[in-house]
């Protein structure tokens, strides 16, 4: 094992110089525009909002605690009045603070490229085993790749609203519209990836196979998947990455309340602080992009059996 | 029988219902059957009833836990409603209506309360009102108010010739808004256009002289600085957001077109209200509690208001921006503050309670622009505003806010207990011409501009 070792300085500096530089420059250009919401906003006032955000999640406790308290008096109140009255534990239903919405966004997002993955995979694998698979479906996928999720999210919206009804319904509807706009959105790259995987088991594995009499699903099991696996990842990588960026846009339109919506309300808000809460969700969307991007690299390294490509 | 006579003694049968004093109130009123509440809203300071119902614990009173979530526009909030997302919402005066007669969406909305009157405003470009300016007659030194179309008529008239649309903005096709609008310009001379949804027409810009189309609220200021439209007709805060801004100048509020305008209202499907009777009237009665509480000894609570109503999650502007016309001013013009103590009244001159007269003059309007494209005999009006507006939901919510000693029977005008359901003749109208919701026919032949006994666009 490699021991431990503290990275040479001049990697830790690069990057630091780099994100000054950003942020100077950031700082020079926003001040040098005026909205008519005021100066735009830089590090500065976006850190602000950032404090702001997270203060208003913690008085929002507070509030949900009140509120605990309060329903805990109001039964004891009616239990003394009545020992018989029927007593219902209310959860609270606060406005979602940010923290909340940013669960909300990485459940929606984790949901729909769960779905479009488990669609996709067996897809691409068949379509890249099958020549006829292949040539019937492939121009099917090619047309449905470019459509924007602006342009589902109407037919999904009604669709779902006709075909979703129950009395009590496990999932809201705002949910699920986000959730298939990200599904259907998300899901062609790791369909193409896969099937290119498919396509580069070699010759020789090929005929290895065919010497060992390998059954088709011993075949499918031992040779087509660990030479696709890389690929398949590769697929997966550039969906979820593709899922995250249209969940923000599917969240604004279906009002799913998660950080799409937080943009929207802000916009509309139009008070002098929403620019800055604004490029806060900007800053977040971004770096949570990135973590989920990273966390997609690590997976892939770990099932990649070349432990020594480089992976960017 | 005949059916109009059915119809009058129907009427009548339910006003001799209503006729009845407080003293007689009903039973005591049962629990919810519906607690958790999900209800939606649009950011404009009059969904306030809605938030001082929250925040102050009205809902919680009524045991209602209710979620309150602001929404992206009238459509989008109007369709959650029909598929059951939100159980009620904050609405145009004219959605329930237009969806009880299948224009735009088909739906079964009943309007159990009225949430204000007035409230909305029209805003013109700097550079239109730079143009109307000068023929603008002074009063003190100031443009004298109220502003007619009039003066705007020059404007469009030069855009005409320079080959450009006059175009202005409102918020939904059957917004009290649009009707507002149209009611200004036709009022000073100028035609806004007609609808005419039997050829699949729903622009509403046939003859059109200006153009409207729909831009929703919180975004109409950008719009203008977009330069995409040249003005606009939109609730508060957003005349004095552009004013703030100096974005653009505010001509006219809806007060000055007609005192006392019945604003926006509170709806829910009509299959909801059968289903959760009592959850209906808790609801109401919370509403009710507000909006007392709004208007309190001459606004006394507003500036509280106005701080609840800026938190990011409700209407989320600037305190300054909100409490100007919530606190009783508006500021037209960048300096030219006057005051408005009825700029947005949520419980005086009975503002809560649903009329059907004033469902009734909404319909008028709508048949005046084409979107109800031909004649209808008046029962087909009364009809309407009786599937619509629910007055004895009200009058029952009041009834039992009394009789549990909650509110006094001296908070309310006593016409809630003496009205049939129509207004007296309103005769506040910037051009005069007076409204009685008996004779609908009557009055849509009365106005100058727009379509008349059987004619269609």
């Amino acid at each position: 094992m490699v021991p431990f070792r503290l990275p040479p300085l001049r990697s830790l500096l690069a990057p630091l110089i780099g994100l000054t530089l950003f942020l100077a420059v950031w700082q020079g250009v926003a001040s040098q525009i005026d909205t008519s919401l005021g100066k735009f906003p830089g590090p500065i006032e976006t850190w602000q909002q950032f404090t702001n955000l997270i203060e208003e999640y913690q008085q929002e406790k507070v509030r949900e605690q009140k509120f605990y308290e309060q329903q805990r008096i109001r039964n004891e109140k009616k239990l003394q009045e009545n020992p018989n009255a029927k007593i219902v534990w209310r959860e609270y239903r606060g406005m979602p603070t940010y923290l909340d919405k940013i669960q909300r966004s990485l459940i929606t997002v984790a949901s729909g490229f769960l779905l479009g993955s488990l669609i996709a995979i067996p897809v691409g694998l068949l379509i890249g085993i099958s020549k006829t698979a292949y040539s019937a479906i492939n121009p099917i996928i090619q047309v449905l790749k470019p459509i924007s999720p602006l342009a589902w999210l109407p037919l999904v919206t009604i669709v779902i609203s006709a075909v979703y009804e129950s009395e009590s319904p496990l999932f809201d509807k705002a949910y699920l519209t986000s959730m298939f706009v990200v599904m259907l959105c998300s899901l062609w790259p790791t369909i193409i990836n896969t099937a290119a995987g498919v396509g580069s088991v070699t010759r020789d594995m090929q005929n290895v196979s065919r010497v060992l009499r390998l059954s088709p699903l011993t075949h499918l099991r031992k040779i087509v998947l660990p030479c696709t696996i890389p690929s398949m990842f590769t697929g997966l990588r550039i969906s979820l990455g593709i899922a995250w960026m249209v969940l923000i846009a599917a969240e604004m339109l279906a009002q799913n309340p998660g950080l799409g919506k937080f943009v929207w309300d802000e916009f509309q808000n139009g008070s002098s602080q929403s620019l800055a809460r604004i490029m806060v969700a900007v800053v977040t969307i971004g770096i949570i992009g990135f973590l989920l991007d990273r966390l997609m690299l690590l997976a892939q390294r770990w099932v990649s059996w070349d432990k020594t490509a480089t992976l960017r | 029988m005949k059916r109009g006579a059915a119809v009058a003694a129907t009427l009548f049968g339910l006003s001799a219902g209503l006729v009845r004093t407080p003293a007689q109130a009903s039973a005591k009123l049962g629990e919810p059957e519906k607690a958790d509440l999900k209800f939606g809203f649009i950011k404009l300071t009059d969904m306030a009833p809605l938030a001082i119902a929250k925040e102050l614990g009205y809902f919680e009173e009524e045991g209602l836990y209710v979620e309150l979530e602001a929404q992206a526009n009238w459509k989008v909030l109007l369709d959650r409603v029909i598929d059951g997302q939100l159980d009620g919402a904050h609405m145009l005066a004219g959605q329930p209506i237009a969806a009880t007669i299948g224009y735009g969406t088909q739906a079964d909305i009943i309007t159990p309360i009225s949430l204000d009157l007035n409230g909305n405003g029209i805003t013109v470009s700097n550079a239109v009102w730079e143009m109307m300016k000068p023929s603008i007659p002074k009063e003190n030194g100031k443009p004298k108010h109220p502003i007619g179309a009039e003066y705007l008529k020059p404007v469009v008239e030069q855009y005409r010739k320079a080959g450009k649309l006059f175009k202005m903005g409102m918020v939904f096709p059957v917004s009290t808004h649009n009707y507002e609008l149209r009611y200004w310009l036709a009022a000073g001379g100028l035609h806004p256009g007609y609808y005419a949804p039997q050829r699949g027409d729903t622009a509403g810009t046939i003859q059109a002289q200006v153009h409207l189309s729909v831009t929703p609220p919180p975004q109409m200021p950008a719009t203008l600085e977009a330069g995409t439209i040249d003005g606009y007709c939109v609730g508060e805060p957003w005349n004095q957001q552009a004013v703030m801004r100096g974005i653009g100048v505010a001509v006219i509020t809806d007060y000055e077109i007609w005192k006392n305008n019945p604003e926006k209202v509170f709806g829910v499907r009509r299959e909801f209200a059968e289903k959760f009777p009592n959850t209906t009237i808790r609801i109401v009665r919370a509403l009710i509690r507000a909006q007392y509480w709004l208007d309190q000894e001459n606004n006394k609570n507003r500036p509280e208001a106005v701080k609840i109503l800026s938190r990011p999650y409700y209407v989320g502007a600037d305190y300054d921006v909100i409490a100007n016309s919530m606190t009783g001013f508006f500021e037209y013009e960048r300096g030219d503050r006057r005051a408005a103590h009825d700029f947005n009244v949520f419980f005086r001159y009975n503002a809560p309670y649903p009329y059907y007269s004033d469902a009734i003059w909404y319909l008028t309007q709508m048949r005046r622009w084409g979107q109800i494209p031909e004649q209808r005999p008046d029962d087909w009006y009364f009809e309407t505003a009786k599937k619509v507006y629910r007055p004895d939901l009200y009058k029952a919510a009041a009834e039992s806010l009394i009789a549990e000693g909650i509110m006094n029977e001296s908070d309310f005008p006593e016409e809630v207990w003496k009205s049939d359901g129509f207004r007296p003749v309103q005769r506040g109208f910037i051009d005069g011409i007076p409204y009685d919701g008996r004779f609908p026919n009557r009055y849509i032949d009365s106005l100058p501009i727009g379509l008349k006994g059987n004619e269609k666009a």
